[in-house]
Order: structure tokens, then sequence, then C-alpha cells
């Protein structure tokens, strides 16, 4: 038996956010594979609960006029993963999406409770730093539109206000055309575990060139960070296997990893390295690039 | 909220109403109200797969869902893979290939196969995998299962 006291689950996003802004106590479920996990191990012990499962208007994964696409809050990443448009145009996050879990939980778990959570091994969050990602927080009467960094306030915390639920993921157009992009989720399990370093890099590339490059870390700091020492480096500059690997030295700059059971401190700090490399190397290859020693 | 209410649930095709606790989990009430004890328990958190159910057709791990969120819904455990005596193609795979060892992962397994199968009639090895990747299995080493999956899949082509 789950120790809830009281469970909501309003039928429209209107009714949610007054249900919220009556009593902003209450503890917002998306999936519940983190919650109700949380539950089963005494956290949360008689919480109330706001169920936002039933607010399908929430789900949908659309492109708006300007081309910015939005992903609802409540996409299950199984629907993400499978979504034509995600493919289309950002399969980075596909990529993330399908890291996560296996099927029973992609099913059910949402990318908007992926980022709540603030966990900083969310596999979607990472990615959605690389994309420029802004998020879309709604309360009863208040709209606020903030970028991913101004979204986590720790490790577990985000900054969401009394009563403010996320409704949307928004990824503006520029932070996806034209781009090839690659995230790589390293863990001891393919399937079923928490990433002990995330790195999603993104390129675009001009005559061989790289004309913009982005590079998000999970697990790498306690809250997922953009690598911009990185990114300023290789802007302009030919793809070569120097540069790449001085994209990968300099993206160690924003971490601050620490020592879990899952890694030590330098290990994390080697994996940076390692897989920043390997993934800006994909992501060049992906934008139409090629490291010129490969040739 | 109420101590107990009135659930109305379809499984395997049969209509069930009872009085339950909302907040029980969905597994102990196929397993203890109504006696469909082939879904297991083991992890109990969403890790291993063995408590999947088919819940209005999507593959979930009975463990992570409160009762209430099961009101109205249509469930498959496997008790319902079966035609009456006769296995589906899958669970006669899993014999005939020893997919099974102990078996206590094999209500899962089944489960989980049948929603890859019904996604993917003719999954190569790769997306067997991926489909079974939120299945724990502790004898077989899995080889065995992929084999019996592949096998109900070409049996049926």
């Amino acid at each position: 038996m789950f120790d809830i006291c009281e469970l909501h689950e309003p039928e429209t996003l209107l009714e949610a956010k007054r249900i919220f802004n009556a009593d902003p106590g209450l503890k917002v479920i998306a999936g519940g594979t983190d919650v109700l996990i949380r539950m089963q191990h005494g956290g949360l012990a008689g919480a109330g609960l706001l169920s936002l499962r039933n607010l399908h208007e929430l789900e949908e994964i659309q492109l708006l006029g300007d081309g910015t696409l939005s992903v609802g809050a409540m996409a299950p990443f199984a629907q993400i993963f499978q979504s034509e448009l995600i493919q289309k145009l950002v399969p980075i996050l596909g990529e993330a999406a399908v890291s996560m879990g296996g099927p029973q939980v992609r099913n059910v778990a949402t990318i908007g409770g992926n980022l709540c959570n603030g966990a900083v091994s969310a596999d979607s969050a990472s990615t959605l730093f690389a994309l420029d990602a802004l998020l879309k927080l709604q309360t009863l009467d208040s709209e606020r539109i903030i970028p991913m960094k101004d979204f986590y306030a720790g490790p577990g915390k985000v900054n969401l206000l009394p009563g403010e639920l996320l409704v949307a993921i928004l990824i503006p157009r520029e932070g996806y055309e034209g781009m090839g992009g690659h995230y790589i989720k390293f863990a001891p399990r393919k399937a079923m575990d928490i990433a002990t370093l995330g790195v999603a890099a993104l390129c675009r590339i001009k005559d061989n060139c790289f004309q913009e490059l982005r590079i998000g870390l999970g697990v790498a700091a306690p809250v997922p960070v953009r690598c911009f020492e990185a990114e300023a480096y290789a802007q302009g500059r030919e793809v070569t296997l120097e540069t790449v690997q001085e994209i990968a030295r300099l993206a160690l700059k924003p971490a601050k990893a620490r020592s879990s059971w899952r890694a030590s401190k330098e290990y994390r700090e080697h994996l940076i390295e390692v897989l920043a490399q390997r993934a800006v190397a994909e992501a060049v290859k992906r934008a139409g690039g090629c490291c010129a020693d490969e040739k | 909220m109420a101590d107990q209410i009135m659930l109305s649930l379809k499984v395997n095709g049969q209509s069930h109403s009872l009085q339950v606790h909302p907040f029980a989990r969905l597994l102990d009430v196929l397993r203890e109200d109504l006696r469909f004890t082939g879904t297991k328990e083991g992890c109990g958190e969403g890790e291993c797969g063995v408590c999947s159910i088919l819940l209005n057709g999507r593959l979930v791990n009975s463990c992570l869902v409160p009762a209430v969120q099961a009101q109205g819904g249509e469930i498959v455990t496997v008790e319902g893979l079966a035609d009456g005596q006769r296995l589906s193609s899958l669970q006669d795979a899993f014999l005939t290939q020893n997919g099974a060892q102990c078996g206590f992962c094999t209500p899962g397994m089944l489960l989980a196969a049948t929603d890859l199968l019904q996604r993917n009639p003719h999954p190569d090895e790769a997306a067997v995998r991926e489909g079974l990747a939120g299945n724990l299995c502790r004898c077989t080493g899995y080889v065995k299962i992929v084999d019996a999956v592949q096998t109900a899949a070409r049996e049926a082509r």
C-alpha cells in the first residue's frame, strides 16, 4: 500500500492549477516512477499528491509556427523516442530518452517528471542543456519561460514557485537546426541503470569548421552543466583530432565531480574527457564534418 | 479519501468489481484479492519487471500503480496469454527453447515479449534485448530467452 493521504487527479490543466494554487503543499506526481518509489522507501510519508496523468493536453509534441519544438511535460519517454518530429529534428533527445530505464519505465516516466526531480543524472537534462531548451512554467495566474540553467538550484532542487507547474519544454529553432548531435550515457548496465556520467554534444559544421558547438554534462557537478570554455574554443576552428582533443580537455573545466559509490571523482573526470571526445567526434560526423586525421 | 473504493476492472477479458483501498498497489490487488498469482513481486520498485502487466494495452510495472489508477482499466496478466489449454506461441517457444529456468521472471518476460511482438512482430536480436531491457533474469543469461522470442516471431511468419 502506498502511504498517500489524498490524491487529486484533475482532468484539465486549469483545474490542476486551481488545486495546486489552493494547496501548494501537494506533491506533484507525473508518471510516478520516482515519487512512488520514494514513498515505498518511506519518504514523503502521508503526502497529498497532485497527479497530472490525466492532463493529455500536456503530452503533445508539436512544432510551433516559429520553428520552436514544444514537448509537453507529460510526454512519456516512449512517446518521445517514437515521435517522428523528435527523430527528425532532435534525434539526440530520442537517444537520451531511450537510454532511460526499460520499456515499462519509459511507458510511464515523463520528461517533465525527469526534470522536476532535479536529479543530476537525468538523461534528458544534459541533452536539453545542450539544446538551449527553455522551460515553460505556469501558476494559476502567471507564466514564465526560463532557460534550463536557471531551473536547477542544486542536487534534487529546482526553482519552482509555490503552485507552479512545468507545462512544456521549448527547444528554439536555433537550438537544433542544422546541428548534428550525440548523447553518451555511461553506466555499468545498458538498461535500467542510472548514468555514472552523461555527455550530450551538438555541433554545426561548415567547410569542416565548427560554426557552433554545445556540450552538456550530467553527473559532472551538483547540477547539469554546459562546457562554455570548450564551446568558445571550438568556434571557427577546423575539425581536427587535436581540436577535438583540446575541446575534450576543456570540457573538464565546469566539472565539480564527486566521489560516490558509483564512481570516484578521478574516474568521473577521466570519463568526462574520454566521453566528451567521443561524443563530439560522433556529433561532428552526424553534422557532416570529418576529423582531418581520419581522412 | 475513502478507506475503500469500489474498483471495477477487466482482467484477461473478465470483469471484476471489488472493494479495495484506493492506494493499494495494483500488484497486491491482482495477487491477493483476485488471486492472479502469476504476476510476481520482485524488487517492488520498478527495477526488475517481474510484476509486468498490460494495463490498457501498455506494458507497466504493477508495483508502481495505485489501484485507483486502474479504475475501469483492462488488464492482461500471464494467465491471460494462453487460449484455454492452448499456449500462446511465445509460451510454447519459452518451453521448447528452454527460456525458463527457475521461472520466476518468466511471467514478466512473457508480458514484455508479448508487448514487443505486438509493436514489432519480427525483431532482430538487438530489438529483443531492448524490448526485454526492463526485465531481469538471474538464471539464463538471457540467451535462451532471446532465442525463444525470436523463435516465436519466426513461427508466426
